[in-house]
């Protein structure tokens, strides 16, 4: 079961947020979650900067997304530790449902990053130096997955990426097919885990 | 010493089912907890796919993150906020999964009530589809937060994908100087280190001021490893975990309590183990911290002048937020209202010690004071002790346990611009509602803060003594001392 198109490519516009710890509170406030499940979710993405009073729907003109050269962006530009803070996926459902495809960052929060790989958002990591220069170009970027570069007028720099994150967002793969296929594994490991931890197990006193 | 093994080695080997390759493994959950917030979402879309709980007895699952805290509750005051206790009511029931629900004796936030029922226990992963799950590894577990998809998948097969993170140990040496906490640790090493600077590492803490926390002290620390951009942390368990844990409900017993004490006592990095980072912290050289910015790494001791370096970009934007000024002096600045709370600083430890300083006082003129605590059994324990009367009677709320106001999800708030002193984990913009200006600390320097009016150094607000009460001079000394010292 595939959750999200694959995304062996991403080209386009990208728009820079180059903030220090922009945290998923930012990305996403609590209150414009409001309802249970990952769609809905676009209008609230930044709402704290993006409209100009809380609640309401007025563009800030001085935020980057409101700038018509960058509105339609699927790749942002950030800076250390995007998406820190707590571990609402929301963030990356609104950033996804929005039409970013990607997010280059010098590093990511952990669990923003795995919630990045399991909805179809790449997570490149490269140095603040080569994003300030991608900036500076301002021209279109291009991430190839499975080359493992982004490229945008003279820059071209390499990234690192897991081998099973690579898999899952190039071929939108389902994690939960993927671990299916370790099941006389995991059974194996029960067996045994039973006898060499029994107060684990909770049948006796639940 | 090739057979030298650290802890985070013992567990996550204990727990690695296949390897997947380029440092990822299928590792083992023994426990997910859900709330209602991210964990409805995960149920509800668990059932959608078709797939099914293969094992609903080590999940659990909280209603803690909207639920009304203030008395005489029934609900949510979140807009739209019925839907997720629903939803999680609904999923939890079909699936056979144990939920903690708003009127259960038991309900709380859910890092201060998997101690509390000895869901956590040493040795065991844990995941929560919450980034604060890491305080949880003061029990010496391996618990961390994860997203709502990773919560399906954990339920699902039992299992997780996860890369196996860096090991560093950040070692506290030293003790504790009078009225200074593990809240006033955990800020001091995110300050000097920065929000990112455990990132992509599992932190055992260590050294003589953590092993003289108490559990309270240990599960504040850990709490704030998801500040410090770390995958988890933990702490060695030792006889002040397993004194914790003796006779709780979900705890082992009988012959299986002893088996897993015998396993357990194992549960320590060996001497001549080695980490790929390490940090020291003098613990003597610790003040009580206080932020000024919008990233718990803006903190510093209290009695110290916001730094001046040339401000540009974040931070620049960071003191514009907080209408604050470089060089300018925390100690003083008027507050408009004060928190006490959070899976940070809720538990009976944490109020005990604010109700020594509150005792006798009151909250000045025109602040509002609320204190929350973390789980209905804290608050029943604290109203058994009389400490609620404390609170009350300086002029405190006194509320019903819940997350509450660590963050603000449109029902519950603080008024735009307020200025607020908060014992919760983030001081990020808009966390405690739109313009909202957070200054997180211990729940000492939130207590004295409140009495003040404005940001205060708890040094300067002892005990009072209390005529006829001959526990006041044990108070006075136990807070000279070092308020968390065992």
């Amino acid at each position: 079961m595939s959750v999200f198109a694959p995304v062996p490519l991403v080209s386009g516009i990208a728009a820079p947020l180059l903030r220090a710890n922009v945290d998923t509170d930012a990305i996403i406030p609590s209150r414009e979650i409001k309802g249970v499940g990952k769609t809905g979710l676009a209008d609230g993405l930044f709402a704290g900067w993006r409209y100009l009073e809380p609640g309401s729907r007025v563009p800030d003109p001085d935020f980057i997304l409101n700038d018509a050269a960058f509105a339609r962006a699927p790749i942002l530009l950030a800076g250390e530790n995007f998406g820190c803070g707590s571990s609402r996926e929301h963030a990356v459902w609104a950033l996804h449902e929005y039409g970013f495809r990607a997010v280059i960052a010098p590093s990511f929060a952990p669990i923003f990053r795995g919630n990045c790989v399991t909805n179809g958002i790449i997570p490149v990591i490269l140095d603040a130096a080569a994003i300030l220069a991608i900036t500076a170009a301002g021209g279109p970027v291009t991430i190839d997955l499975l080359a493992q570069t982004v490229t945008s007028g003279d820059v071209a720099a390499p990234f690192a990426i897991d081998t099973e994150a690579k898999a899952m967002l190039a071929q939108g793969l389902d994690a939960i097919d993927l671990t299916a296929r370790h099941a006389a594994a995991i059974a194996a490991f029960h067996i045994a885990d039973r006898i060499a931890r029994p107060w684990i197990y909770l049948e006796a006193t639940s | 010493m090739t057979n030298s093994r650290t802890l985070f080695a013992k567990l996550w080997d204990a727990h690695v089912i296949a390897s997947l390759g380029m440092g990822e493994d299928l590792v083992a959950i023994d426990r997910v907890f859900l709330h209602e917030r991210t964990g409805s979402v995960a149920l509800r879309s668990l059932a959608a796919s078709g797939r099914c709980v293969t094992d609903p007895r080590r999940i659990f699952a909280v209603t803690d993150h909207i639920v009304d805290t203030l008395p005489g509750r029934t609900g949510t005051l979140v807009p739209g906020g019925a839907a997720f206790l629903e939803a999680t009511r609904e999923e939890t029931r079909k699936a056979g999964i144990h939920l903690f629900d708003v009127e259960d004796p038991d309900q709380g936030i859910v890092h201060v009530i998997s101690p509390e029922l000895a869901i956590v226990l040493p040795g065991a992963t844990l995941v929560c589809p919450d980034s604060h799950s890491c305080s949880q590894g003061a029990l010496g577990a391996l618990a961390w937060g994860i997203g709502s998809t990773e919560a399906e998948h954990a339920m699902a097969t039992g299992t997780l994908r996860v890369r196996r993170p860096g090991t560093m140990r950040v070692t506290f040496s030293g003790r504790l100087g009078p009225g200074v906490t593990a809240k006033d640790m955990a800020l001091a090493l995110i300050a000097t280190h920065g929000a990112s600077g455990g990132k992509g590492h599992a932190i055992e803490f260590a050294g003589e001021a953590v092993a003289a926390l108490d559990l309270e002290g240990r599960l504040t620390l850990c709490n704030m490893a998801a500040e410090f951009g770390a995958m988890t942390a933990f702490v060695a368990p030792d006889e002040v975990i397993f004194d914790y844990l003796k006779g709780r409900r979900y705890a082992p017993r009988g012959p299986a309590w002893d088996a897993a004490l015998t396993a357990w006592r194992l549960l320590a990095t060996d001497p001549g183990a080695t980490f790929d980072r390490e940090i020291v912290m003098d613990a003597h050289a610790v003040a009580p911290m206080m932020s000024w910015g919008v990233s718990p790494q803006d903190s510093v001791p209290i009695d110290a002048s916001i730094p001046t370096p040339p401000y540009t970009g974040s931070s620049a934007r960071a003191l514009d937020y907080m209408a604050l000024r470089p060089g300018q002096q925390l100690l003083g600045t008027p507050i408009d209202a004060a928190f006490i709370g959070s899976c940070t600083n809720s538990r009976l430890a944490d109020l005990r010690r604010v109700a020594a300083i509150v005792r006798g006082r009151h909250v000045a003129n025109g602040i509002t004071a609320i204190i929350v605590p973390g789980s209905s059994a804290v608050r029943r324990a604290a109203e058994a002790e009389g400490i609620d009367r404390i609170f009350m009677d300086a002029g405190f709320d006194w509320r019903m346990s819940g997350c509450s106001l660590c963050f603000y999800a449109g029902g519950d708030g603080f008024a735009p611009g307020a200025r607020v002193i908060s014992s919760t984990n983030r001081n990020f913009e808009g966390r405690q509602g739109p313009g909202v200006r957070t200054h997180i600390a211990s729940p000492e320097t939130v207590a004295a803060s409140a009495i003040a009016g404005a940001i205060a150094d708890p040094r300067d607000w002892p005990p009072l003594p209390a005529p006829g009460d001959g526990k006041a001079d044990d108070r006075a000394h136990a807070f000279t001392a070092g308020a968390e010292a065992r």
